[in-house]
Protein backbone atom coordinates (compact mmCIF):
# COMPACT_ATOMS: atom_id res chain seq x y z
CA UNK A 1 0.00 0.00 0.00
CA UNK A 2 1.12 3.35 -0.50
CA UNK A 3 1.95 5.66 2.37
CA UNK A 4 -0.15 8.46 3.04
CA UNK A 5 1.02 12.11 2.23
CA UNK A 6 1.67 12.78 6.00
CA UNK A 7 3.95 9.73 6.27
CA UNK A 8 5.55 10.97 3.17
CA UNK A 9 5.97 14.50 4.79
CA UNK A 10 7.13 13.13 7.88
CA UNK A 11 9.65 11.50 6.04
CA UNK A 12 10.57 14.32 3.60
CA UNK A 13 11.35 16.15 6.94
CA UNK A 14 13.91 13.31 8.38
CA UNK A 15 15.97 14.22 5.52
CA UNK A 16 16.39 17.74 5.35
CA UNK A 17 17.23 20.20 7.75
CA UNK A 18 14.53 22.23 9.62
CA UNK A 19 15.56 25.66 11.40
CA UNK A 20 13.81 27.03 14.04
CA UNK A 21 12.58 30.99 14.27
CA UNK A 22 14.65 32.63 16.34
CA UNK A 23 17.95 31.48 14.48
CA UNK A 24 16.32 32.24 11.19
CA UNK A 25 15.83 36.40 12.51
CA UNK A 26 19.36 36.31 14.12
CA UNK A 27 20.62 34.61 10.67
CA UNK A 28 19.32 37.36 8.67
CA UNK A 29 21.94 39.94 9.41
CA UNK A 30 24.35 37.14 7.95
CA UNK A 31 23.83 37.00 4.55
CA UNK A 32 20.64 33.98 4.47
CA UNK A 33 18.64 34.48 1.15
CA UNK A 34 15.18 33.87 2.99
CA UNK A 35 12.61 32.26 0.17
CA UNK A 36 9.21 32.64 0.93
CA UNK A 37 7.17 29.56 -1.08
CA UNK A 38 3.68 30.69 -0.28
CA UNK A 39 1.50 31.53 -3.02
CA UNK A 40 1.00 35.50 -4.00
CA UNK A 41 -2.10 36.09 -2.13
CA UNK A 42 -0.37 35.23 1.16
CA UNK A 43 2.59 36.82 0.40
CA UNK A 44 1.50 39.51 -0.26
CA UNK A 45 -0.90 39.85 3.26
CA UNK A 46 2.23 39.63 4.85
CA UNK A 47 5.63 38.45 4.64
CA UNK A 48 9.25 38.65 6.36
CA UNK A 49 10.83 41.66 5.63
CA UNK A 50 13.68 41.05 3.30
CA UNK A 51 11.92 37.81 1.93
CA UNK A 52 12.15 36.81 -1.75
CA UNK A 53 9.16 35.68 -3.45
CA UNK A 54 9.04 32.20 -5.22
CA UNK A 55 5.82 29.97 -5.02
CA UNK A 56 6.15 26.39 -4.43
CA UNK A 57 4.70 25.49 -7.23
CA UNK A 58 6.94 27.26 -9.38
CA UNK A 59 9.74 27.02 -6.78
CA UNK A 60 12.11 24.35 -9.41
CA UNK A 61 11.71 26.41 -12.20
CA UNK A 62 12.49 29.99 -10.94
CA UNK A 63 14.75 29.45 -7.66
CA UNK A 64 17.68 30.13 -9.86
CA UNK A 65 16.67 33.80 -10.75
CA UNK A 66 16.59 34.29 -6.94
CA UNK A 67 19.07 32.22 -6.03
CA UNK A 68 21.80 31.49 -8.63
CA UNK A 69 24.66 30.06 -6.10
CA UNK A 70 23.97 26.60 -4.62
CA UNK A 71 26.22 27.14 -2.06
CA UNK A 72 24.35 29.95 -1.07
CA UNK A 73 22.58 29.70 2.76
CA UNK A 74 19.18 29.63 1.82
CA UNK A 75 16.11 29.41 4.33
CA UNK A 76 12.33 28.52 2.99
CA UNK A 77 9.31 29.17 4.70
CA UNK A 78 5.61 28.81 3.96
CA UNK A 79 2.42 29.36 6.17
CA UNK A 80 3.32 26.41 8.85
CA UNK A 81 6.51 24.52 7.91
CA UNK A 82 5.20 22.08 5.45
CA UNK A 83 5.41 23.32 1.72
CA UNK A 84 8.77 24.70 2.76
CA UNK A 85 10.18 21.29 3.54
CA UNK A 86 8.87 19.86 0.12
CA UNK A 87 10.54 22.66 -1.33
CA UNK A 88 13.49 22.02 0.73
CA UNK A 89 14.39 19.04 -0.32
CA UNK A 90 13.26 19.23 -3.75
CA UNK A 91 16.31 22.19 -4.09
CA UNK A 92 18.60 19.75 -2.05
CA UNK A 93 17.64 16.53 -3.70
CA UNK A 94 17.21 17.86 -7.51
CA UNK A 95 18.65 21.06 -7.81
CA UNK A 96 22.06 20.70 -5.97
CA UNK A 97 21.71 23.09 -3.67
CA UNK A 98 23.54 22.27 -0.48
CA UNK A 99 22.53 25.07 2.36
CA UNK A 100 19.33 25.26 2.30
CA UNK A 101 16.99 24.63 5.20
CA UNK A 102 12.73 24.76 5.95
CA UNK A 103 11.56 27.57 8.60
CA UNK A 104 9.63 25.09 10.91
CA UNK A 105 6.44 26.49 12.08
CA UNK A 106 6.50 28.41 9.04
CA UNK A 107 5.65 32.39 9.27
CA UNK A 108 2.86 31.31 11.84
CA UNK A 109 5.04 30.85 14.39
CA UNK A 110 7.25 33.96 12.86
CA UNK A 111 4.40 36.07 14.26
CA UNK A 112 3.66 34.25 17.20
CA UNK A 113 6.48 34.96 18.74
CA UNK A 114 6.10 38.68 17.70
CA UNK A 115 8.41 38.84 15.30
CA UNK A 116 8.62 41.88 12.59
CA UNK A 117 6.26 40.90 9.46
CA UNK A 118 5.91 43.71 6.54
CA UNK A 119 2.47 44.26 4.63
CA UNK A 120 3.13 45.38 1.11
CA UNK A 121 0.86 47.25 -0.88
CA UNK A 122 -1.64 44.67 -2.69
CA UNK A 123 -1.79 45.05 -6.35
CA UNK A 124 -5.58 44.40 -7.84
CA UNK A 125 -6.52 41.08 -9.43
CA UNK A 126 -6.01 42.93 -12.70
CA UNK A 127 -2.84 44.84 -11.87
CA UNK A 128 -1.40 41.06 -11.39
CA UNK A 129 -2.59 40.02 -14.20
CA UNK A 130 -1.52 43.36 -16.32
CA UNK A 131 1.93 43.60 -14.99
CA UNK A 132 2.23 40.16 -14.74
CA UNK A 133 5.71 39.81 -16.89
CA UNK A 134 6.89 42.38 -14.42
CA UNK A 135 6.39 40.36 -11.40
CA UNK A 136 8.22 37.41 -12.49
CA UNK A 137 11.19 39.09 -12.90
CA UNK A 138 13.41 39.52 -9.43
CA UNK A 139 14.55 42.99 -10.68
CA UNK A 140 11.15 44.48 -10.56
CA UNK A 141 8.66 42.57 -8.88
CA UNK A 142 5.72 43.63 -6.89
CA UNK A 143 8.29 46.00 -5.10
CA UNK A 144 9.43 47.70 -8.06
CA UNK A 145 5.93 47.33 -10.10
CA UNK A 146 4.28 49.62 -6.95
CA UNK A 147 7.43 52.00 -7.48
CA UNK A 148 6.29 52.29 -10.57
CA UNK A 149 2.52 52.44 -10.37
CA UNK A 150 4.01 55.46 -7.42
CA UNK A 151 6.40 57.59 -9.78
CA UNK A 152 5.56 60.29 -11.74
CA UNK A 153 7.81 61.44 -14.84
CA UNK A 154 7.67 64.16 -16.94
CA UNK A 155 8.12 63.82 -20.46
CA UNK A 156 8.93 67.04 -22.92
CA UNK A 157 7.59 66.66 -26.22
CA UNK A 158 4.80 64.41 -27.30
CA UNK A 159 7.11 64.51 -30.06
CA UNK A 160 9.47 61.68 -31.90
CA UNK A 161 11.45 60.69 -28.62
CA UNK A 162 8.46 61.06 -26.55
CA UNK A 163 5.54 59.49 -28.18
CA UNK A 164 7.43 55.87 -28.17
CA UNK A 165 8.81 56.70 -24.35
CA UNK A 166 5.22 57.44 -22.98
CA UNK A 167 3.94 54.34 -24.78
CA UNK A 168 5.79 52.00 -23.58
CA UNK A 169 6.18 53.72 -19.74
CA UNK A 170 2.33 54.23 -19.28
CA UNK A 171 2.56 49.99 -20.20
CA UNK A 172 4.80 50.02 -17.68
CA UNK A 173 2.58 51.37 -15.29
CA UNK A 174 4.06 54.46 -14.81
CA UNK A 175 1.42 55.92 -12.50
CA UNK A 176 2.00 59.77 -13.43
CA UNK A 177 2.83 60.70 -17.16
CA UNK A 178 2.91 64.65 -17.34
CA UNK A 179 3.26 65.70 -20.99
CA UNK A 180 4.59 69.28 -21.99
CA UNK A 181 3.92 70.00 -25.74
CA UNK A 182 1.87 73.34 -26.78
CA UNK A 183 2.05 71.82 -30.85
CA UNK A 184 -0.77 70.28 -32.66
CA UNK A 185 -0.71 66.88 -34.41
CA UNK A 186 0.53 67.57 -38.03
CA UNK A 187 0.54 64.74 -41.11
CA UNK A 188 4.41 65.18 -41.24
CA UNK A 189 4.80 64.69 -37.43
CA UNK A 190 3.39 60.31 -38.20
CA UNK A 191 6.08 59.13 -39.64
CA UNK A 192 8.23 58.65 -36.36
CA UNK A 193 5.25 60.18 -33.30
CA UNK A 194 3.46 56.46 -32.96
CA UNK A 195 1.52 58.15 -30.01
CA UNK A 196 -0.45 60.00 -32.44
CA UNK A 197 -2.88 58.89 -35.11
CA UNK A 198 -4.18 59.79 -38.63
CA UNK A 199 -7.77 60.69 -37.39
CA UNK A 200 -6.39 63.43 -35.23
CA UNK A 201 -5.02 65.79 -36.92
CA UNK A 202 -5.14 69.26 -35.85
CA UNK A 203 -5.53 67.97 -32.32
CA UNK A 204 -3.23 68.98 -29.81
CA UNK A 205 -0.64 66.85 -28.75
CA UNK A 206 -1.22 66.82 -25.38
CA UNK A 207 -4.79 65.58 -25.81
CA UNK A 208 -4.01 62.84 -28.56
CA UNK A 209 -1.06 61.08 -26.10
CA UNK A 210 -3.33 61.24 -23.65
CA UNK A 211 -6.19 59.00 -25.41
CA UNK A 212 -3.99 57.01 -26.67
CA UNK A 213 -2.14 56.67 -23.04
CA UNK A 214 -5.42 56.08 -21.60
CA UNK A 215 -6.13 53.13 -24.22
CA UNK A 216 -3.50 51.52 -23.00
CA UNK A 217 -3.44 51.54 -19.42
CA UNK A 218 -6.11 53.71 -17.76
CA UNK A 219 -4.17 52.97 -14.51
CA UNK A 220 -2.06 55.79 -15.48
CA UNK A 221 -3.13 59.45 -14.34
CA UNK A 222 -2.20 61.81 -17.41
CA UNK A 223 -1.37 65.41 -16.58
CA UNK A 224 -1.51 67.89 -20.16
CA UNK A 225 0.72 71.15 -19.68
CA UNK A 226 0.02 72.56 -23.12
CA UNK A 227 2.33 75.38 -23.08
CA UNK A 228 5.38 75.42 -24.14
CA UNK A 229 8.63 75.42 -21.70
CA UNK A 230 10.23 78.70 -20.63
CA UNK A 231 11.79 80.26 -18.49
CA UNK A 232 8.50 81.40 -17.25
CA UNK A 233 7.16 77.86 -16.04
CA UNK A 234 9.86 75.46 -15.83
CA UNK A 235 9.74 75.78 -11.97
CA UNK A 236 6.40 75.70 -11.97
CA UNK A 237 5.73 72.70 -14.20
CA UNK A 238 9.16 70.00 -12.73
CA UNK A 239 8.46 70.47 -9.29
CA UNK A 240 7.27 66.92 -7.96
CA UNK A 241 8.45 64.97 -10.81
CA UNK A 242 10.34 61.89 -10.36
CA UNK A 243 12.25 62.02 -13.58
CA UNK A 244 12.31 64.02 -16.98
CA UNK A 245 12.36 62.39 -20.13
CA UNK A 246 14.07 65.40 -22.40
CA UNK A 247 12.83 64.74 -26.13
CA UNK A 248 13.19 68.29 -26.58
CA UNK A 249 14.25 69.61 -30.14
CA UNK A 250 15.95 73.18 -29.47
CA UNK A 251 19.18 73.72 -27.48
CA UNK A 252 17.97 77.11 -25.50
CA UNK A 253 14.96 74.99 -24.14
CA UNK A 254 17.51 72.13 -22.96
CA UNK A 255 20.15 74.39 -21.23
CA UNK A 256 17.14 76.12 -19.28
CA UNK A 257 16.00 72.66 -18.48
CA UNK A 258 19.24 71.21 -17.39
CA UNK A 259 19.57 74.15 -14.95
CA UNK A 260 16.01 74.21 -13.50
CA UNK A 261 16.62 70.32 -13.17
CA UNK A 262 19.92 71.11 -11.27
CA UNK A 263 18.14 73.31 -9.12
CA UNK A 264 15.24 71.01 -8.12
CA UNK A 265 17.71 67.38 -8.12
CA UNK A 266 15.57 65.85 -10.90
CA UNK A 267 17.54 63.15 -12.86
CA UNK A 268 17.46 63.90 -16.65
CA UNK A 269 17.02 60.89 -18.94
CA UNK A 270 18.24 62.78 -22.35
CA UNK A 271 18.42 61.87 -25.93
CA UNK A 272 19.23 63.62 -28.82
CA UNK A 273 18.67 62.52 -32.59
CA UNK A 274 19.51 63.57 -36.09
CA UNK A 275 19.22 61.69 -39.57
CA UNK A 276 20.29 58.37 -38.43
CA UNK A 277 22.74 59.19 -35.27
CA UNK A 278 21.45 59.29 -31.89
CA UNK A 279 22.67 60.79 -28.72
CA UNK A 280 21.40 59.44 -24.84
CA UNK A 281 22.71 59.93 -21.23
CA UNK A 282 21.49 60.52 -18.00
CA UNK A 283 21.96 63.24 -16.31
CA UNK A 284 21.52 63.03 -11.60
CA UNK A 285 22.41 66.15 -10.81
CA UNK A 286 25.09 65.90 -8.47
CA UNK A 287 25.26 62.16 -8.75
CA UNK A 288 27.24 62.45 -12.50
CA UNK A 289 27.47 65.45 -14.90
CA UNK A 290 24.79 67.33 -16.11
CA UNK A 291 24.45 68.71 -19.73
CA UNK A 292 26.62 71.67 -19.26
CA UNK A 293 29.46 69.31 -18.13
CA UNK A 294 28.83 67.39 -21.43
CA UNK A 295 28.71 70.99 -23.52
CA UNK A 296 29.07 73.65 -21.78
CA UNK A 297 27.99 76.13 -24.20
CA UNK A 298 25.47 75.65 -27.16
CA UNK A 299 26.90 75.48 -31.27
CA UNK A 300 26.71 78.37 -33.67
CA UNK A 301 23.65 77.72 -35.80
CA UNK A 302 25.56 75.85 -38.72
CA UNK A 303 26.46 72.83 -36.44
CA UNK A 304 22.96 73.18 -34.59
CA UNK A 305 21.08 71.60 -37.69
CA UNK A 306 17.95 71.67 -34.92
CA UNK A 307 17.03 75.17 -35.27
CA UNK A 308 15.92 74.33 -38.68
CA UNK A 309 13.53 71.07 -40.63
CA UNK A 310 15.86 68.72 -40.89
CA UNK A 311 15.20 64.38 -41.70
CA UNK A 312 15.16 62.10 -39.31
CA UNK A 313 14.74 58.26 -39.98
CA UNK A 314 11.27 57.47 -38.57
CA UNK A 315 12.48 54.72 -36.51
CA UNK A 316 15.03 56.65 -35.24
CA UNK A 317 13.31 58.37 -32.37
CA UNK A 318 11.49 54.85 -31.82
CA UNK A 319 14.93 53.63 -30.69
CA UNK A 320 16.53 56.66 -28.55
CA UNK A 321 12.90 56.84 -27.05
CA UNK A 322 12.66 53.37 -26.05
CA UNK A 323 16.46 53.30 -24.90
CA UNK A 324 15.15 56.97 -23.14
CA UNK A 325 12.35 54.93 -21.90
CA UNK A 326 14.27 51.92 -20.44
CA UNK A 327 16.77 54.57 -18.32
CA UNK A 328 13.32 56.04 -16.43
CA UNK A 329 12.26 52.70 -15.69
CA UNK A 330 16.13 51.80 -14.61
CA UNK A 331 15.94 55.02 -12.34
CA UNK A 332 12.37 54.50 -10.57
CA UNK A 333 13.09 50.50 -9.47
CA UNK A 334 16.53 51.71 -8.82
CA UNK A 335 18.34 48.50 -10.71
CA UNK A 336 21.35 47.86 -12.61
CA UNK A 337 23.53 50.75 -13.65
CA UNK A 338 21.97 54.02 -15.11
CA UNK A 339 23.65 55.59 -18.33
CA UNK A 340 25.13 58.35 -15.74
CA UNK A 341 28.60 59.62 -16.71
CA UNK A 342 28.47 57.66 -20.31
CA UNK A 343 26.52 59.09 -23.22
CA UNK A 344 26.26 56.38 -26.18
CA UNK A 345 26.38 57.05 -29.47
CA UNK A 346 23.70 55.85 -31.79
CA UNK A 347 24.66 55.22 -35.56
CA UNK A 348 21.58 53.72 -36.92
CA UNK A 349 23.40 53.19 -40.86
CA UNK A 350 26.39 51.66 -39.52
CA UNK A 351 24.18 49.49 -36.80
CA UNK A 352 26.99 50.27 -34.33
CA UNK A 353 26.99 51.62 -30.35
CA UNK A 354 29.36 53.96 -29.54
CA UNK A 355 30.30 54.75 -25.63
CA UNK A 356 32.26 57.91 -24.50
CA UNK A 357 32.47 58.90 -21.02
CA UNK A 358 31.62 62.33 -19.32
CA UNK A 359 32.90 63.95 -16.44
CA UNK A 360 31.72 66.09 -13.85
CA UNK A 361 33.65 69.74 -14.64
CA UNK A 362 34.55 71.21 -11.21
CA UNK A 363 34.30 74.58 -12.89
CA UNK A 364 30.63 73.95 -14.02
CA UNK A 365 28.57 77.26 -14.06
CA UNK A 366 25.64 75.13 -12.79
CA UNK A 367 26.31 72.18 -11.25
CA UNK A 368 29.54 72.79 -9.60
CA UNK A 369 27.33 75.11 -7.08
CA UNK A 370 24.76 74.69 -4.76
CA UNK A 371 21.09 74.19 -6.25
CA UNK A 372 19.82 76.97 -3.84
CA UNK A 373 22.83 79.44 -5.50
CA UNK A 374 21.22 78.90 -8.45
CA UNK A 375 19.11 82.28 -9.50
CA UNK A 376 15.90 82.50 -11.54
CA UNK A 377 17.49 84.95 -13.70
CA UNK A 378 20.81 82.62 -14.81
CA UNK A 379 18.70 79.76 -16.39
CA UNK A 380 19.31 78.58 -19.23
CA UNK A 381 21.29 81.51 -19.58
CA UNK A 382 23.76 82.04 -22.57
CA UNK A 383 24.51 84.28 -25.66
CA UNK A 384 21.22 85.24 -27.21
CA UNK A 385 21.10 81.89 -29.24
CA UNK A 386 17.36 82.09 -30.26
CA UNK A 387 18.24 84.91 -31.34
CA UNK A 388 20.94 83.24 -33.53
CA UNK A 389 18.74 80.56 -34.87
CA UNK A 390 15.62 82.89 -35.85
CA UNK A 391 18.44 84.65 -38.25
CA UNK A 392 20.08 81.18 -39.50
CA UNK A 393 16.14 80.34 -40.36
CA UNK B 1 47.62 56.79 -38.61
CA UNK B 2 44.28 57.75 -36.50
CA UNK B 3 40.82 57.17 -37.53
CA UNK B 4 38.81 60.50 -36.80
CA UNK B 5 34.31 59.81 -36.62
CA UNK B 6 32.93 62.34 -38.07
CA UNK B 7 30.00 64.22 -36.76
CA UNK B 8 26.86 64.07 -38.63
CA UNK B 9 27.01 68.18 -38.74
CA UNK B 10 30.64 68.07 -40.21
CA UNK B 11 30.31 65.61 -42.61
CA UNK B 12 29.34 68.04 -45.94
CA UNK B 13 32.80 69.61 -45.12
CA UNK B 14 34.39 66.00 -45.45
CA UNK B 15 33.05 65.23 -48.64
CA UNK B 16 29.79 62.99 -46.92
CA UNK B 17 32.43 60.60 -44.99
CA UNK B 18 31.55 59.48 -41.83
CA UNK B 19 35.20 58.16 -41.02
CA UNK B 20 38.83 59.77 -42.18
CA UNK B 21 41.79 58.84 -41.53
CA UNK B 22 44.45 61.64 -40.17
CA UNK B 23 47.83 61.50 -39.17
CA UNK B 24 49.91 62.96 -36.41
CA UNK B 25 51.38 62.29 -32.86
CA UNK B 26 48.73 64.14 -30.85
CA UNK B 27 45.15 65.19 -30.73
CA UNK B 28 46.17 68.62 -32.12
CA UNK B 29 47.84 67.31 -35.33
CA UNK B 30 45.52 65.14 -36.02
CA UNK B 31 43.33 67.32 -35.78
CA UNK B 32 45.60 69.97 -37.94
CA UNK B 33 45.48 67.47 -40.47
CA UNK B 34 42.25 66.83 -40.90
CA UNK B 35 41.51 70.74 -41.18
CA UNK B 36 44.45 70.50 -43.94
CA UNK B 37 42.75 67.83 -45.83
CA UNK B 38 39.27 69.47 -45.33
CA UNK B 39 39.36 73.44 -45.11
CA UNK B 40 35.92 73.82 -43.95
CA UNK B 41 36.18 72.03 -40.94
CA UNK B 42 38.59 74.56 -39.57
CA UNK B 43 35.94 77.73 -38.38
CA UNK B 44 33.54 74.66 -37.36
CA UNK B 45 36.49 73.20 -34.83
CA UNK B 46 38.77 75.62 -33.79
CA UNK B 47 38.90 79.28 -32.51
CA UNK B 48 42.09 81.27 -32.33
CA UNK B 49 43.84 78.01 -32.35
CA UNK B 50 41.84 76.44 -29.74
CA UNK B 51 39.37 73.86 -29.87
CA UNK B 52 35.52 75.59 -29.92
CA UNK B 53 34.06 74.63 -26.28
CA UNK B 54 31.12 73.31 -28.12
CA UNK B 55 32.97 70.97 -29.67
CA UNK B 56 33.92 67.80 -27.71
CA UNK B 57 36.99 65.67 -28.73
CA UNK B 58 37.24 61.90 -27.27
CA UNK B 59 40.13 59.93 -28.10
CA UNK B 60 38.82 56.16 -28.01
CA UNK B 61 36.04 56.72 -25.23
CA UNK B 62 38.04 59.38 -22.85
CA UNK B 63 37.47 63.15 -23.37
CA UNK B 64 40.77 64.96 -24.22
CA UNK B 65 40.10 67.60 -22.25
CA UNK B 66 40.70 65.78 -18.84
CA UNK B 67 43.94 64.03 -20.67
CA UNK B 68 45.92 66.75 -22.18
CA UNK B 69 43.84 68.20 -24.33
CA UNK B 70 45.33 68.92 -28.23
CA UNK B 71 48.68 67.57 -26.38
CA UNK B 72 47.49 64.22 -25.65
CA UNK B 73 49.48 61.72 -27.57
CA UNK B 74 47.51 59.89 -30.03
CA UNK B 75 48.79 56.03 -31.30
CA UNK B 76 48.59 54.25 -34.08
CA UNK B 77 44.81 52.43 -34.01
CA UNK B 78 43.31 55.52 -31.93
CA UNK B 79 40.21 56.82 -32.81
CA UNK B 80 39.31 60.38 -32.20
CA UNK B 81 35.39 60.90 -31.75
CA UNK B 82 34.37 64.59 -32.89
CA UNK B 83 31.18 65.15 -31.52
CA UNK B 84 29.57 68.57 -31.53
CA UNK B 85 26.10 68.85 -29.14
CA UNK B 86 22.91 67.65 -30.65
CA UNK B 87 19.72 68.84 -30.02
CA UNK B 88 16.61 67.56 -32.66
CA UNK B 89 14.12 65.55 -30.78
CA UNK B 90 10.89 65.98 -32.72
Amino acid sequence: MSPSGAEVLKQIKAQIDEVDPADVKDGLVNGVVLVDVREPEEFEAGHIPGAVHVPRSYLESRIENAVPDREAHVVLYCASGNRSAWGAHALKELLGYRHVESMRGGITLWKDRGYEVEVPRALTKEQRERYSRHLLIPEVGVEGQQKLLDAKVLLLGAGGLGSPAALYLAAAGVGTLGIVDNDEVDLSNLQRQVIHTTDRIGVPKVDSAEQTIQAINPDVDVVKHAVRLDASNIMEILPGYDVVVDGLDNFPTRYLLNDASVRLRIPVVSAAILGFDGQLSVFAPYEGPCYRCLFREPPPAELAPSCGANGVLGVLPGTMGLLQATEAVKLIIEQGDPLIGRLLLYDALAATFTEVKVHRDPECPICSRDPESISDEEMGVFPDYEAFCAAAG
Amino acid sequence: MATVKIPPVLRPSVGGEKEVTASGSDVGEVLRALVTDHPQTEAQLFSDGELNRYVNVYLNDEDVRVLDGLQTPVGEGDTLVILPAMAGGA
